[in-house]
């Protein structure tokens, strides 16, 4: 692992003279070209970990922050929202949506949706109405990196899965292996769909899956992602191998659950209930 | 020999343009689909396969089903089968397109469909699937018409076909058996998520393929002076009553376990199928039907009486056949996605773009075998004239 990482550096050193200082546009689509490489190096202020986690303090949320994290997460990736009205000037002849096909990275779902195999008819009635907010738990044995058969999805080092936008054919294989149900289909043009598009994330087109990419493009700066910069202090990233990380100490202050532990996959992201 | 194929009468051409003027609507369709996208399915975030993958999964079985004449007839010498085994081959033939073209179609970049060799993913049971698809495609071309070409020049097939033949019969269960651990092997999807699923997918596999040859057997009859024997037609029917049984039975295996374990991850998708789930129910007539169908048929051939009456059999495979279809077509893939993994139900229909599409692939597909079976049939009829 050292040593590849080295090597890694070589490259990027490579390629960051090559590019002078380009932006870390593109590093979330990972294509292993130059720009997102040099950015890493640049960035000496980047996040690290040997395996990344999520801890989510669902007591803290409510449904304006719930909602407030899910737009700021959504926005800042050009995640297309179904509801926008559409520019005509722009995009004309877009055809009527179909709500099911809808795109998210991270909403809330009601309990027992979002733990089905914890279903119980005498649950306290404060959880019925908690919203738990769902996204890709970066599973350690991710069905959906097994079942890809491009490698489009793939687990990084550090314990993200990671999407390659550019090698993905469609196949949708890694959707039906999630589950989660945390991946989604670009069923259309996603762009006639976004409000704003922020340049510092690559918007995809139609026919590749997509899904929350733990903000890696904004670990690789040194910034916290998005739903937890939202969130109030209710969502906490960490290393999960340190034992003196944030998210090592609420994991040993709190009783923690995990969505469908028993399949094997293990989730990162625990749930403070 | 291809020769032969554009020498046909009146009524071959009318089918032939026929099928050409399907395949053409299909064609402007799918543009439209390659377009705009996969918006067009009625497939969403939550069944995110849908009449694409159903139709591939069923048409592997048809393909697979060409094996049982294969091996009567290669490793038992049941000398019945000789006229009939290029029919099996050439079936596999044309149901290995359709597959492959149902996969295209169904894929959200098909440009990119290269990508699958260029990175190879020894983990992913796709990379294999596709592995033992275009192998049993090529044996199957190749094998079908190295024989052809020996019997009309009236010499005995090259012998280097043998051990390719005998290659054949384990790619062929090789095909569907890959093809159901693309399923199977899934950790959330309960209703995929049995062992019994390779096994009733070859069982109804080598009744469909089958059950599909005895009727294309009525046709040939009809339009051609060649026979393929009824002896082989009735041997044909007790496969595939044998091989119905055997799916029914394993879809009450199935039946079992779900209901008696009562583990809601696994009953409610079977619930859903076969009674409605919360008050959602597209598919509760057409599963009910099919096993009907499916328990009918078996009924029928079962019964010497009947399975010898040359008016029912081919009533009794047409049943089986529509049942497999209905089993393995529509229920095998929405089942599995409803409820989705959060219990949401979300259900699932083609919209009728989706359906011309694949009326069109499967044009194709009977464009070939149309094609491939003049050769033969042409061929006997020379040989045995
Ligand atoms: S939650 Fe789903 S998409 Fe995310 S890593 Fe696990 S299996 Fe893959
Ligand atoms: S849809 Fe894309 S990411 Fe998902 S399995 Fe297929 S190629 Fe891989």
């Amino acid at each position: 692992m050292e040593q590849s990482r080295r090597r890694f550096l070589k490259v990027a050193g490579i390629a960051a003279i090559g590019l002078g200082a380009a932006p870390a546009i593109n590093f979330a689509a990972s294509d292993s070209h130059g720009p997102g490489a040099a950015a890493k190096v640049k960035n000496e202020a980047a996040l690290h970990a040997e395996r990344w986690g999520m801890v989510i303090d669902i007591k803290k949320i409510d449904d304006t922050l719930a909602r407030k994290i899910s737009m700021a997460c959504h926005l800042h990736h050009n995640v297309p929202d179904f509801t926008h009205e559409v520019d005509t000037q722009l995009y004309p002849k877009t055809r009527p949506v179909n709500h099911k096909q809808e795109i998210k990275w991270i909403w809330k779902e009601k309990f027992h949706y979002a733990f089905p195999d914890k279903e119980d008819e005498f649950l306290n009635e404060k959880f019925h109405h908690l919203p738990f907010m769902v996204l890709c738990n970066h599973c350690k044995n991710a069905p959906c990196v097994q079942a890809c058969p491009t490698q489009a999805t793939f687990s990084r080092e550090d314990g993200i899965v990671m999407m390659d936008y550019h090698r993905c054919i469609g196949c949708r294989f890694c959707m039906a292996a999630c589950p989660y149900g945390s991946r989604s289909f670009n069923f259309r043009d996603p762009r006639p769909f976004i409000d704003e598009t922020h340049p510092d994330f690559p918007t995809r087109s139609k026919g590749v899956v997509e899904k929350c990419n733990f903000c890696a493009e904004r670990l690789a700066k040194g910034e916290q992602p998005h739903c937890v910069e939202a969130s109030e202090g209710a969502i906490v990233v960490g290393d999960l191998e340190d034992p003196e990380s944030d998210v090592r100490k609420l994991l040993k202050e709190h009783y923690t659950i995990r969505r469908k532990q028993s399949l094997g996959t293990e989730p990162s992201v625990y749930y403070i209930v | 020999m291809l020769e032969i194929a554009v020498k046909g009468s009146k009524k071959y051409w009318v089918w032939i343009i026929f099928l050409l003027i399907v395949i053409g609507i299909g064609k402007l369709a799918y543009l439209d689909q390659f377009f705009n996208g996969l918006m067009i399915t009625g497939m969403s975030r939550d069944v995110s396969w849908g009449f694409y993958i159903a139709n591939f999964t069923f048409l592997v079985g048809v393909a697979a089903g060409g094996v049982m004449v294969v091996i009567p007839y290669y490793l038992h010498d049941y000398e019945k089968f000789h006229r009939i085994t290029i029919l099996g081959e050439f079936l596999a033939v044309a149901s290995l397109v359709m597959c492959l073209l149902f996969i295209i179609v169904d894929l959200g970049q098909p440009v990119r469909m290269l990508n699958v060799l260029l990175y190879p993913s020894p983990k992913s049971m796709l990379f294999y699937d596709m592995l033992v698809l275009n192998g049993y495609l090529f044996l199957n071309i190749v094998i079908g018409w190295k024989v052809l070409e020996a019997e009309r020049n009236q010499v005995e097939p090259p012998a280097w076909t043998k051990p390719l033949i005998y290659l054949s019969i384990p790619f062929a269960i090789g095909i569907h058996t890959v093809t159901a651990y693309l399923y199977c092997g899934l950790p959330g999807r309960g209703f995929w998520l049995t062992a019994i699923l390779a096994p009733r997918f070859l069982a109804s596999a080598f009744a469909a393929g089958p059950a599909f040859l005895i009727i294309l057997c009525y046709i040939i009859r009809k339009f051609t002076k060649f026979d393929p024997g009824w002896e082989a037609m009735q041997t044909l029917s007790k496969i595939v009553c044998y091989a119905i049984i055997a799916n029914l039975f394993f879809f009450l295996c199935e039946v079992f376990v779900v209901y008696y374990s009562n583990i809601p991850g696994h009953k409610t998708h079977l619930q859903y199928l076969l009674f409605g789930y919360h008050g959602y129910n597209a598919l509760v007539p057409w599963m009910w039907s099919g096993f009907i169908m499916m328990g009918v048929g078996a009924v029928m051939l079962v019964i010497p009486r009947l399975r010898s009456n040359y008016v029912l059999l081919p009533v009794a495979c047409a049943m089986i056949f529509i049942g497999a279809w209905i089993d393995k077509g529509l229920g095998m893939i929405s089942g599995g996605f409803v409820p989705s993994p959060l219990h949401h139900v979300t259900e699932y229909a083609p919209t009728g773009q989706e359906i011309i599409i694949t009326l069109g692939v499967y044009a194709a597909g009977f464009l070939v075998l149309t094609i491939l079976y003049k050769l033969a049939t042409t061929v006997k009829e020379e040989v045995n004239g």
